[in-house]
């Protein structure tokens, strides 16, 4: 069996659905959130990596590049403001962070 | 001069109330005390200088007021015998109520406002006397008021004060609103409104008639009833009279400059002033002359049987105003003027010296807590007999002669009204003597009433307050004598000039001497018999006034509680108008614009966006669901719009 391009694109639309599922049916702790929205971000690199190599194109495995280094950033920034956060309020869970409930 | 007259007081009034914290007690009351003489010694100067000499009316503009459309109206003196009269009047019972005040009210906190209050109040009054127009007159009308308003409560932190202060403004607005619209009728009538051109255009006013709702008025006449409401309501004539009587809450000089001596009188002052309009309609003196006998003996029936000295000599005040009323109604303006002139001085000398005896009793205003006075203050004893003998019409004091001749000319007129005002006249006559020595033997005569503590107090005034006191009884005995000629007499013509306008035909005056010897003498016959009676009751038989109120218990009521006008009124306007203004709080405000209008409003939007904030919950995850369902419906209808 040949893996072709729509075996890459159904794992990477697997990922995308599974992170999505992550942040909304999560109601335990923000970092969880956060791992799903890694998730979310590696089902793109993929099908950039994908379509870069079935298009003969390496614009996209340059763009997949791009995407890794500002979701590592990110991830950082995140954890940052969650351990700030956890010195604030004491605590990470999804449900208990409700301060915009009007 | 004559501008300095009338602005002097106006200053004193101004310095003394602006800077009077400066100038301290005693600055005050010199700076308005010296204004005001200087204003009498000016006023009665002027009086014999220019305006005996002169022909006929003076005009003195001061300056352009109003120049809109059809009306024109300056400030202007005028100044002839009329106003000269009331000048003269009405600056010397101020000067002497000022110099009484600094007596009267040397223990008061707010000398300065007091005094600054009496000398604005002055400056008003002469600008009502001096009125050239219609609309300067209501200003000087409108003045008066609202210096009587501020006067009666003077002592503000007295509720009832306060009460009086305002059922006397609220009263006066009834009888202003019928003035101010005399005024308008005069306009519509006459397109002018100064007096000069209203009173020449009179004569050919008659008949003329206004169409007002269908309804056919004749002008003359409702213009110059519109004009007696108001004159009603500042004289305290029947029916607007309940103010009067309350009023007495003010400081006792104020009773006796404001509500004894001046502005009482301008509704008398204001109908002989307007004797040129008065005279060509009949009908409105008829209501006059009704108004004014029947108040003659209403007030003074009340009078007898109030024991607070100062409301019997209220109630005295409202009766002499209806003897002047009537006066006026008869055609005999002179004779209401010479009864308001005398008026003037007797009646601010029974106040003042009431005053004097309240001052010696620490404060006592009740008669039955008097009595046995007369050795301890003799000198108030004897200028209160002068003041009663006046009062009551007892020769030679000045009373006498401008009682009689408004009586006489009441009689000499022939009219029905005329015979109906005097018989109320002469009924009045008796009671006027009856409570004026009931009052002087209750307070002055029989055994003391007050506790020994008060007795042991009793002092006669000091000189500051006697000084006045004796000046207007030389006023109250002699002034009579002296200007009767001129006032009443012979001299009549030569003295008013062109200032009283009255058709021969209605003049009562020379017929006087033509009626029966009799109707000259009753007036005196019924006075000592009141006075008889007086002494019987309170002097040789004290049981019998006990027992007579005993026997007609529901006459003594009636007249105790003075005719139960304020319970009429009480039930028939204050009711309602509480009635209503509860209603309207409740349901106009309460439930109509608090339910409907802007609270309904307001809490509609309220309710609504509590709702609308109820889908925000705050969980981060229904945000992202949100976003993403509106994400894929985006991207569905883009997909499958096509």
């Amino acid at each position: 069996m040949q893996i072709g391009l729509v075996h890459y694109l159904t794992v990477a639309a697997i990922l995308f659905t599974l992170g999505t599922f992550g942040i909304f049916l999560n109601r335990k702790n923000v970092i969880i959130i956060l791992m799903s929205i890694e998730l979310m971000l590696l089902a793109v690199n993929i099908n950039f990596v994908a379509f870069s190599a079935f298009l003969n194109d390496m614009t996209g495995q340059a763009f997949a590049m791009f995407v890794l280094t500002v979701a590592a950033a990110e991830a950082a920034i995140g954890l940052a403001i969650l351990v700030v956060y956890f010195r604030n309020r004491g605590t990470i869970r999804v449900e208990d962070i409700n301060m915009m409930k009007g | 001069m004559a501008i300095a007259v009338v602005f002097l007081p106006l200053l004193a009034a101004l310095v003394a109330g602006f800077f009077g914290r400066a100038l301290g007690d005693r600055g005050s009351q010199v700076v308005t005390c010296g204004a005001v003489l200087l204003s009498a010694a000016l006023a009665i100067a002027l009086f014999f200088s220019r305006i005996i000499p002169a022909h006929g009316p003076q005009i003195v503009e001061i300056s352009h007021w109003i120049d809109s459309g059809g009306v024109h109206v300056d400030w202007a003196l005028r100044l002839d015998t009329l106003s000269g009269v009331m000048l003269v009047t009405v600056t010397v019972v101020s000067a002497m109520v000022h110099i009484y005040s600094i007596g009267y009210m040397a223990e008061d906190r707010s000398i300065p406002r007091f005094m600054a209050y009496l000398s604005w109040f002055t400056f008003f009054m002469l600008i009502l006397v001096t009125a050239d127009n219609f609309v300067q007159l209501f200003f000087g009308w409108e003045g008066v008021g609202l210096l009587s308003y501020l006067l009666i409560g003077f002592w503000y932190d007295r509720g009832s004060a306060d009460a009086a202060a305002i059922k006397a403004f609220v009263v006066n607005r009834v009888g202003d609103f019928g003035f101010a619209l005399g005024i308008f009728t005069v306009f519509v009538t006459f397109g002018a409104l100064d007096f000069d051109t209203v009173f020449a255009k009179a004569p050919q006013a008659v008949g003329l008639s206004l169409h007002f709702l269908g309804w056919q008025v004749p002008a003359l006449t409702l213009a110059t009833i519109l004009l007696f409401v108001g004159a009603m309501g500042k004289s305290a004539q029947i029916g607007l009279h309940t103010w009067l009587p309350d009023a007495m809450e003010g400081p006792t000089p104020v009773s006796a400059l404001i509500h004894a001596a001046t502005m009482v009188t301008a509704g008398v002052f204001m109908v002989a002033r307007l004797s040129p309009l008065f005279e060509y309609a009949p009908e409105a003196l008829a209501v006059v002359g009704v108004i004014g006998g029947t108040t003659a003996m209403f007030a003074a029936s009340i009078g007898m049987a109030q024991n607070d000295i100062k409301r019997v000599i209220a109630y005295s005040t409202c009766s002499q105003l209806g003897y002047m009323f009537f006066g006026a109604a008869v055609s005999a303006y002179s004779a209401a003027m010479f009864h308001l002139f005398t008026h003037a001085f007797f009646k601010a000398l029974l106040f003042l010296a009431s005053g004097s005896v309240i001052h010696a009793m620490s404060g006592e205003q009740d008669m039955r807590r008097m009595g046995g006075l007369w050795r301890k203050i003799p000198m108030t004893y004897a200028v209160m007999w002068v003041g009663s003998l006046s009062l009551a019409g007892i020769p030679p004091f000045s009373g006498y002669y401008s009682k009689d001749t408004i009586l006489a000319a009441a009689w000499a007129s022939g009219t029905a009204v005329g015979r109906y005002a005097f018989c109320l006249g002469i009924i009045g006559a008796f009671m006027t003597a009856f409570y004026s020595w009931r009052l002087l033997f209750m307070t002055f005569h029989g055994k003391p009433r007050a506790d020994a503590e008060t007795m042991h107090h009793v002092h006669e005034s000091p000189w500051v307050m006697l000084f006045p006191l004796f000046f207007l009884a030389l006023g109250a005995l002699a002034a009579g004598y002296f200007t009767e000629p001129y006032f009443v007499g012979p001299l009549r013509d030569a003295f008013w000039k062109v200032s009283i306008f009255v058709l021969p035909a209605h003049n009562p005056l020379p017929r006087i001497e033509g009626g029966p010897a009799i109707i000259g003498f009753l007036p005196l016959i019924v006075a000592l018999l009141g006075i008889a009676i007086a002494y019987l009751f309170y002097i040789a038989a004290p049981n019998l006034p006990t027992m007579l109120a005993a026997r007609f218990r529901a006459l003594y009521l009636f007249i105790l509680n003075k005719w139960y006008f304020d319970e009429l009124y009480d039930l028939l306007f204050v009711r309602s108008a509480f009635g209503l203004g509860y209603g309207l709080w409740k349901s106009g405000d309460g439930l109509v614009i608090d339910g409907l209008g802007p609270d309904g409003v307001a809490a509609t939007a309220r309710e609504l966006s509590r709702e609308a904030s109820q889908v925000q919950t705050g969980y981060l995850y229904h945000y992202a669901f949100v976003m993403l369902i509106a994400l894929v419906a985006l991207v569905a209808w883009l997909l499958f719009s096509r």
